[in-house]
C-alpha cells in the first residue's frame, strides 16, 4: 500500500500546507496542538475539502482539486477513530460494531468479527449499550467499529488523548498487537512523544501547519526541534528478566542493560524505550551512592549547543545513543569534548507509560 | 345511565374525527420530517420565508386558514381545479378536506418539535457515519432518524391533538356535514346550537376527554420506550 498525501488549505490565519507518503505500516503524525494534525487527518478521511490538494492510495486518486476529483467519505473506505469515541447510543455494542461491516463491499473478506473482538478484549461488552461504558472501553469499540468496516487505511485521531493515564497504559497494548498482527496501514496522530515512540514505524513531525521532519522514531524525535519537555532518546531491546518482587523489568540494548519499571512486558519480548534527555547527567566517573538504577558508560559523539545556555550531549553506547541536556557551564566543568568517555545517569526510563 | 348511550350520529363524529385526525398526522409526517430537515440543517436563500409559511397556521386565525384552503384547494380554486381535473380527486366538502385542514393547521407544531430533535442530534456521530460507508441517505435513516425518534412521535402527537381540536378551518373549508365533514367538535358545536342538545353535547365532551386523555398517555408511554432504547450518553 502507498499512500500520497499533499495539501493546502487556509483556515482562518492558519495556513496547512503539508503532505507526506506512507508505505504502510504505523505513520505518525506528531506535533504540538496545533500544528495541524488533525486537519491533515481529516482531509485524508474526507471530512473536509483542502483548497489544494492531492490524494492517492496506491494507483487511485481520492483527492484532486486539479482535475475536480473529490471521493466522498462514505466511499473512501478508510476507518477513523476519533478522540472522543463517537459510538452511536441507540445501539448496542454488537450493532455498533457490525455497522461498518453493512457498508464494506461483499467481495472484501471482512476482519473476522471474532478475531477482531477478542483481540480488543470487549467480548463482554458485546450487549451493552455505549452509554454504560468506561472511556477506555468505548475508545476499543471505536477501534473495533473502525476496524470492522474492512478498511484499506485506518486513520487515528489521538485515540487516547481524551483518557487517563490508567486508560492509557489499558489500551496501548492492544493497540501494539493491533499493529503487529493485522495488516491495516495505520495514521496515528498524537502529540505524545511515549505514545509515538512505541508505536509508530515511521514519524511525520509537524509545526505550525508544516511538515518540519519524517523519519523514524529515534530520528525524529532527538531532533531539537521536538518537544523540548520530551525529547530524547528511543533505544530498542528485548526483554531480558522481570523481577516480580521489585516491580522491574531487565532489558539488553546493544551494549548495556537497563532496568525499568515493569510495565507489563513479556520476557523475550521486543519493546522500546524512551529516555527523556532532560532526565539523564552525566558524570566523569562512575557515581556511587546514587537511586538512580540505570548508569550506562559510553564515549560522547556529539556536542550540540542550542544557543540558550544549555547543551545536549550524545553518549554513544554500544550501538546505541543516549541523550543528555546539561548547562553549557557543567560542560566546562567537567571538560567535555567528543570521544571523551562519560557515565550517563539515567533518572527515569519511560518504558512508554 | 341512559344519557351516556351515544347515538349512531355522535358515533359516525367520533370515527370521522379520529380518521381524519389519523390521516392527517401520518400523511403530513413526511412532509414535517422533510420540512423540518431543511430547516434545521439548510442553508439556502429564503429559509426565513419557508419558515413564516410553515408558521402562518399557528398565527393566523383558523377561519382565515380555512378561507384560503378554500380559495386554493376548492373545486374552482388554482390547486383543486387541478387536483379534479387531473387527478379526480376532490377536497372540498368530503372528509379528505376535512383532513387537509387538520394537517395544515397541525403542521408547524409537527415541524417545531422535529426540528428541535434535529438540532439536538450531534453531528460528529454522522460524520463518524460517514467514515464507516454510510451514504447521507443510510446516515440519515440508521442514525439521524432514530436519534430524533422521540421528537418524531411528540410533533406526531401535538398533531394529532391538534387535529382532534381543529374546528375554524375545517368547518370554513368543508362545512358540517353529519357524516361527511362532521367532526367530533363539530358535532358538540352543532349540538350547542339547538334547544335540549346539552346533554349530546356533554356526552361528545366526555368522549373528547377520553380520547385526549388515551393520546397523552400513548404519547408518554412511547416516549418513555424510545427514551430507554435511545439513551444519550
Amino acid at each position: 500500500m502507498t499512500l500520497i498525501v499533499q495539501a493546502r488549505q487556509a483556515l482562518g490565519e492558519f495556513v496547512l500546507d503539508a503532505g507526506f507518503t506512507s508505505d504502510g505500516g504505523v505513520t505518525a503524525l506528531f506535533g504540538p496542538s496545533g500544528s495541524g494534525k488533525t486537519s491533515l487527518v481529516r482531509l485524508i478521511a474526507g471530512l473536509s475539502k483542502p483548497d489544494h490538494g492531492r490524494l492517492m492510495i496506491d494507483d487511485e486518486v481520492l483527492l484532486d482539486t486539479e482535475n475536480r476529483i473529490f471521493v466522498p467519505k462514505h466511499r473512501r473506505r478508510f476507518g477513523y477513530v476519533f478522540q472522543e469515541g463517537r459510538l452511536f447510543p441507540h445501539l448496542s455494542v454488537r450493532q455498533n460494531l457490525n455497522y461498518g461491516r453493512w457498508f464494506a463491499p461483499k467481495t472484501m473478506q471482512p476482519e473476522n468479527f471474532d478475531r477482531i473482538v477478542e483481540l480488543l478484549g470487549i467480548g463482554a461488552l458485546l450487549d451493552r449499550r455505549p452509554g454504560k461504558l468506561s472511556g477506555g472501553e468505548k475508545q476499543r469499540v471505536a477501534i473495533g467499529r473502525a476496524l470492522l468496516s474492512a478498511p484499506r487505511l485506518l486513520l487515528m485521531d489521538e485515540p487516547l488523548a481524551a483518557l487517563d493515564d490508567q486508560r492509557k497504559a489499558e489500551i496501548l497494548p492492544y493497540l501494539e498487537r493491533l499493529r503487529d498482527e493485522t495488516s491495516t496501514p495505520i495514521v496515528y496522530v498524537s502529540h505524545s512523544v511515549s505514545e509515538v515512540a512505541r508505536l509508530a514505524d515511521r514519524v511525520v513531525m509537524m509545526k505550525d501547519g508544516r511538515v518540519e521532519a519524517v523519519g523514524t522514531p529515534s530520528e525524529v524525535l532527538s531532533l531539537p526541534s521536538a518537544d523540548r519537555r520530551d525529547a530524547g532518546a528511543v533505544l530498542t531491546g528485548t526483554v531480558e528478566t522481570i523481577d516480580i518482587p521489585h516491580w522491574l523489568a531487565t532489558i539488553r540494548l546493544s551494549q548495556a542493560q537497563i532496568v525499568v519499571p515493569n510495565a507489563r512486558v513479556e520476557e523475550g519480548g521486543s519493546v522500546r524505550v524512551h529516555i527523556p534527555e532532560r532526565d539523564v547527567m552525566v558524570a566523569t566517573q562512575r557515581p556511587e551512592g546514587l537511586s538512580a538504577l540505570n548508569i550506562l558508560e559510553g564515549e560522547i559523539a556529539a556536542i550540540e549547543p542550542d544557543g540558550d545556555g544549555m547543551v545536549r550531549i550524545r553518549i554513544r553506547c554500544g550501538d546505541d545513543m543516549v541523550l543528555a541536556r546539561i548547562t553549557a557551564l557543567s560542560v566546562e566543568r567537567l571538560e567535555l569534548k567528543l570521544g571523551k568517555s562519560v557515565f550517563a545517569v539515567i533518572k527515569t526510563v519511560a518504558l512508554e507509560r | 345511565m341512559d344519557w351516556l348511550v351515544l347515538s349512531d350520529e355522535e358515533w359516525t363524529a367520533i370515527r370521522l374525527s379520529l380518521k381524519v385526525s389519523a390521516v392527517a398526522m401520518v400523511v403530513s409526517l413526511p412532509f414535517g420530517i422533510a420540512v423540518a430537515y431543511l430547516l434545521a440543517r439548510g442553508r439556502f436563500w429564503g429559509k426565513s420565508i419557508l419558515n413564516g409559511i410553515v408558521h402562518l397556521p399557528l398565527i393566523l386565525p383558523p377561519v382565515v386558514i380555512g378561507f384560503l384552503l378554500l380559495i386554493l384547494f376548492g373545486r374552482r380554486g388554482v390547486i383543486g381545479a387541478f387536483l379534479n381535473e387531473y387527478l379526480g380527486i376532490v377536497l372540498s366538502f368530503r372528509w379528505t378536506g376535512a383532513a387537509l385542514a387538520c394537517g395544515v393547521m397541525g403542521f408547524p407544531l409537527m415541524v417545531r418539535s422535529i426540528r428541535l430533535s434535529i438540532e439536538a442530534v450531534d453531528r460528529k456521530l454522522e460524520e463518524a457515519a460517514g467514515t464507516l460507508g454510510a451514504g447521507p441517505a443510510w446516515v440519515f435513516l440508521t442514525v439521524t432518524l432514530p436519534l430524533i425518534l422521540p421528537g418524531v412521535i411528540a410533533g406526531m402527537i401535538l398533531a394529532f391533538a391538534k387535529a382532534m381540536g381543529e374546528f375554524g378551518a375545517t368547518i370554513t373549508f368543508v362545512s358540517n356535514i353529519p357524516g361527511e365533514t362532521q367532526t367530533l367538535s363539530a358535532a358538540i358545536y352543532t349540538f350547542t346550537q339547538v334547544p335540549g342538545g346539552d346533554v349530546g353535547a356533554m356526552r361528545l365532551t366526555l368522549v373528547a376527554i377520553a380520547i385526549s386523555f388515551a393520546a397523552l398517555l400513548a404519547s408518554e408511554f412511547m416516549a418513555y420506550l424510545v427514551g430507554k432504547r435511545v439513551h444519550i450518553e
